[in-house]
């Protein structure tokens, strides 16, 4: 086996060494009846082309673009990636490290992930990003327990137009304990209804999604006054990152604690993983940042260089009394991004938020005109609801066998909303994609 | 010794991203316009990020640069222990970057992604196979992640069976993750001694399982690289008191073909595909962290799960006990598919061989060095084995200093100051991927440094030489944080 450098020779020397006779006799510490005695049954191991064939044959077993033209995001998004970025992505000096313990030869990979903290801080218009989180639910759900730690209080209010599969993470991560999750309405805008938030007491944060899942820019600011009213931190998610190129920044609008997904900057859908979790708060909290936090400092000469900073929050040294159980995060998911904000710019995010949000424009304005009802008034970014007739699953199946993915059907997540489906725009999509999409479910 | 791996060459300086650029380039190529622009209403618009513009060529640099300041598996012995730093192959970074996995999106019909439930299904079932487990859920996204959805759990089955239980078990050789996942799923820990061979003893486990201890973590081979022998006589009490127990999986590198955790008494485990399973660390991650479990806890994992009905593989999410979602999707994908490709690459006969070089390899290391530096446990060992810095002390030399020294020699360090009962901890972890000739020159390396100890204790406390940076001050980068530019 090729990763395997023994050779027979080798084994027999260092078996010497260790002072035994055989393989078998390095596991003598193992009990007798602890060992499993037979051959696993597992599939015979394949060559390196047969592993070609056999991967490529899955791997097209698959309905993936350019074949195929998806108006699905709903948290992850299909955009492009530049070549360079993949490519410097795959230099292995980053990818087959570990987490920076020892800082004097992982500068790479600190300096780098110090610039994804500064970016991402910018991007979200706050002071502090950490390091990276698995992916935006989780990075949500610990933003709700940090909000927990930081006002020692034990309710949180989520609106019910956070992403319901995050709605579902902060469930199971808030099951086994005694903090109660209240949801919040929705109006028939399609954004979130604040006004409930008067009788709500011992609020520790608010959190929202913006642009929600809907695709429906909320009023971050206005929610937040009422948020801070109560002594609640505002605690503000995304799964578009990319919105923030156009729109305004969480932490402009007096978030206290952001947690949401950064897979749009350059990281592919991948089947929904992994993925980028970003969380960001102001300085005033920053002790309280699960995860890891990179900081810049000097060495001995005077140089500037970078390590992992406030360690006394994390697991390795503070144990059950850490701010979170994080380790290994998802730092090259990080990096990708990095990479990417770099590549598109402060012009060229502008540009690019710019373009998604005027296509799907283009496609809402199109499916109006066809007589389809957009039953959600509000602004929008590069995602809507429509409301197509009853019976629009058989030309959802329809377009399937003519390789178009007509959106998300929401009545799994949202009953009540049986025939609607969100769509999603990006730049990937193009004019006649669009056309032939209307022209479709028209027909 | 012979000519040292490490030497220095020319790496060149890099400012930060925004000191680079100017106003007005491209290093991204804009797609066309083919839509009419329709502005959005100015007061939901904001200023934008104040980002760098930068050239496709300022970024390239820029990154190659900052890689060349970095040391992986890829450019020498990576020895951390409790790692699993092994070769990340190839091939497998080639089948997770297919298009028709890379391009994948999570939430199309089910109908549409079978080569990916495929995967999914078809590991599953190797996982169980290699463990010895009932079911497998690739949800959880590292490590940590899974010892938290294995809490969950167990905190879902207390629940069912009536009482929920207060307390948890952790030995004192347990990685920081246990404690910490344990206390988010609210559960006290409760640390248990290891005995003087350096495994936990039945009679600590009697004295201490009670009717409100929910389990044990136990990690095993554990972190002193020794192998819990009394593991099942240890299950027996807790079983019997009405607990579960949990298996850290991160040292499972030491025994694939060799122990199945199912047979030995563990109800719920958890994997690091990024350690037993190849697939790269990537500077801390992405990883991912499989949880598996035996019959009566399959209710409890999280959905959906993959199942195969009449042919298809569908998403099913019918587990009214399931705990619910630990991620957004189904997990890392993109590493899911990698280490598909080790195990499909590797078969039955390499992984058992792995496993029996990977446990040779750190006693030939263990054996080499252990007149040059103090070995507290002297058994044989499973992946790795664990010394401390008791020698050289009179030198006033550590085991900081003798790991930054190692750089010198070209050598990433091996894990420091971990596990906590050793003082002064060294250990390491060589993997099976590690050449006799690689190993013989890290030993040499280390017989090197130790004799520098007794000979030069200053070049050591100097060290690291040749690195890009020499110590850094981590006092003040704590106290004044500085975290973003």
């Amino acid at each position: 086996m090729r990763y395997l450098p023994h050779t027979a020779e080798d084994i027999f020397s260092m078996l010497r060494v260790v002072g035994v006779n055989k393989l078998d006799d390095l596991f003598s510490t193992v009990p007798n009846d602890c060992r499993f005695k037979g051959d696993l049954n597992l599939p015979e191991a394949l060559s390196e082309w047969e592993l070609n064939d056999h991967m490529a044959a899955l791997a097209n077993n698959m309905a993936v673009s350019p074949e195929y033209k998806l108006f699905v995001g709903a948290g992850s998004y299909q955009h492009f990636i530049p070549a360079s970025v993949s490519y410097l992505l795959g230099r292995s000096e980053f990818v087959t490290s570990y987490t920076p313990y020892q800082p004097e030869m992982s500068q790479g990979t600190l300096q780098a992930i110090y610039e994804y903290q500064t970016l991402a801080a910018r991007l979200l218009g706050m002071e502090v990003a950490t390091a990276s989180h698995y992916d935006g639910a989780t990075s949500l759900a610990e933003a709700l327990l940090m909000a927990i730690r930081i006002t020692k209080r034990t309710k949180v209010a989520v609106s019910s137009l956070i992403h319901p599969l995050y709605r579902r993470v902060i469930q199971t991560y808030f099951e086994p304990t005694s903090y109660e999750i209240l949801q919040l309405p929705y109006l028939n805008s399609g954004v979130t209804d604040v006004s409930g938030l008067d009788r709500m007491d011992d609020l520790a944060a608010v959190a929202i999604q913006s642009p929600n899942f809907f695709g429906c820019i909320e009023n971050l600011q206005a929610a937040g006054d009422k948020v801070h009213d109560q002594k609640a931190l505002l605690v503000a998610s995304f799964t578009e990152a990319l919105a923030y190129g156009l729109l305004k920044s969480p932490g402009s609008q007096g978030a206290d604690i952001v947690g949401g997904e950064g897979q749009s900057l350059g990281i592919p859908c991948s089947f929904g993983g992994p993925a980028l979790g970003m969380l960001a708060s102001s300085k005033q909290y920053m002790r309280s940042l699960p995860g890891r936090l990179v900081g810049k400092t000097k060495d001995l000469d005077g140089k500037r260089g970078f390590v992992l900073t406030l360690a006394t929050r994390e697991q390795h040294i503070r144990r059950e009394k850490a701010t979170s159980n994080i380790c290994t995060n998802n730092s090259l998911c990080a990096l990708a991004a990095a990479m990417y904000m770099a590549s598109v710019g402060g012009t060229g995010i502008r540009e690019l938020a710019r373009l998604n949000h005027d296509k799907a424009e283009y496609l809402k304005r199109e499916l109006k005109k066809a007589g389809f009802a957009i039953p959600f008034a509000g602004p929008t970014f590069n995602e809507f609801v429509v409301e197509f007739p009853s019976g629009f699953e058989d030309t959802y199946q329809r377009l399937l066998e003519k390789k178009i993915v007509a959106g998300l059907s929401l009545a799994a997540y949202y009953p009540e909303l049986s025939n609607h489906y969100l769509l999603c725009v990006t730049e990937t999509r193009s004019k006649d994609d669009m056309d032939a999409l209307v022209r479709e479910v028209k027909a | 010794m012979k000519a040292s791996l490490g030497t220095s060459g020319l790496i060149l300086n890099e400012p930060f991203l925004w000191e680079k650029g100017k106003k007005g380039r491209h290093g991204f190529s804009l797609p066309r316009r083919d839509v009419e622009p329709c502005p959005l209403n100015a007061e939901l618009t904001g200023q934008g990020p104040d980002f760098p513009d930068l050239s496709e060529v300022d970024i390239v640099r820029h990154y190659t640069r900052l890689a060349q300041w970095n040391f992986g598996v890829d450019t020498g012995m990576y020895p951390l222990g409790s790692c699993t730093m092994k070769y990340n192959p190839k091939t497998n970074e080639k089948q997770a970057s297919l298009p028709g996995f890379s391009g994948a999106h999570p939430l199309v019909p089910a109908s549409l992604s079978q080569g990916a439930l495929k995967v999914i299904f078809e590991l599953c079932q190797y996982l169980n196979e290699i463990t010895g487990m009932d079911a497998t859920a690739l949800q959880p996204a590292a490590g940590a992640h899974g010892e938290l959805t294995g809490m969950f759990i167990i905190h879902a089955f207390h629940k069912k069976q009536g009482t929920q239980r207060s307390k948890i078990i952790v030995p004192d050789t347990a990685h920081g993750t246990n404690p910490a996942s344990a206390a988010l799923c609210g559960y006290h820990p409760v640390a248990v001694a290891s005995n003087e061979q350096g495994i936990l003893s039945v009679e600590a486990i009697a004295a201490t399982m009670d009717a409100d201890t929910a389990g044990i973590m136990v990690t095993n081979p554990n972190t002193l690289g020794l192998f819990e022998e009394n593991i099942q006589k240890i299950a027996a009490i807790v079983h019997a008191k009405g607990g579960l127990v949990y298996c850290d999986g991160a040292n499972l590198n030491a025994v694939m073909g060799v122990v199945k955790m199912g047979d030995i008494g563990i109800d719920v485990m958890q994997l690091n595909l990024h350690k037993t399973f190849s697939t790269p660390h990537g500077g801390g991650g992405p990883g991912s962290g499989p949880v598996c479990v035996k019959k009566q806890l399959e209710p409890f994992l999280p959905i959906p799960r993959v199942v195969e009905k009449n042919g298809p593989y569908i998403l099913a999410e019918d587990y009214p006990e399931s705990i619910g979602k630990v991620a957004a999707f189904y997990g890392a994908f993109n590493v899911i598919i990698k280490a598909y490709s080790y195990i499909r690459s590797m078969g039955a006969k390499n992984l058992k061989k792995a496993s029996q070089l990977a446990v040779l390899n750190a006693n030939y290391i263990k054996e080499m060095l252990k007149g040059t530096l103090h070995l507290p446990f002297d058994r044989p060992c499973m992946h790795e084995c664990v010394f401390s810095d008791k020698h050289q002390a009179a030198q006033k030399v550590t085991t900081l200093d003798m790991a930054k020294r190692l750089m010198d020699y070209g050598f990433h360090p091996p894990t420091i100051y971990f596990p906590l009962v050793v003082h002064g901890a060294i250990m390491v972890e060589p993997t099976e991927t590690e050449s006799k000739e690689d190993i013989d020159q890290f030993i040499e390396a280390f017989k090197t440094i130790a004799s520098e100890a007794r000979e030069d204790p200053d070049k050591l406390h100097q060290a690291p030489k040749r690195c890009k940076v020499k110590r850094l001050d981590e006092v003040t980068a704590a106290r004044k944080p500085c975290l973003a530019g």
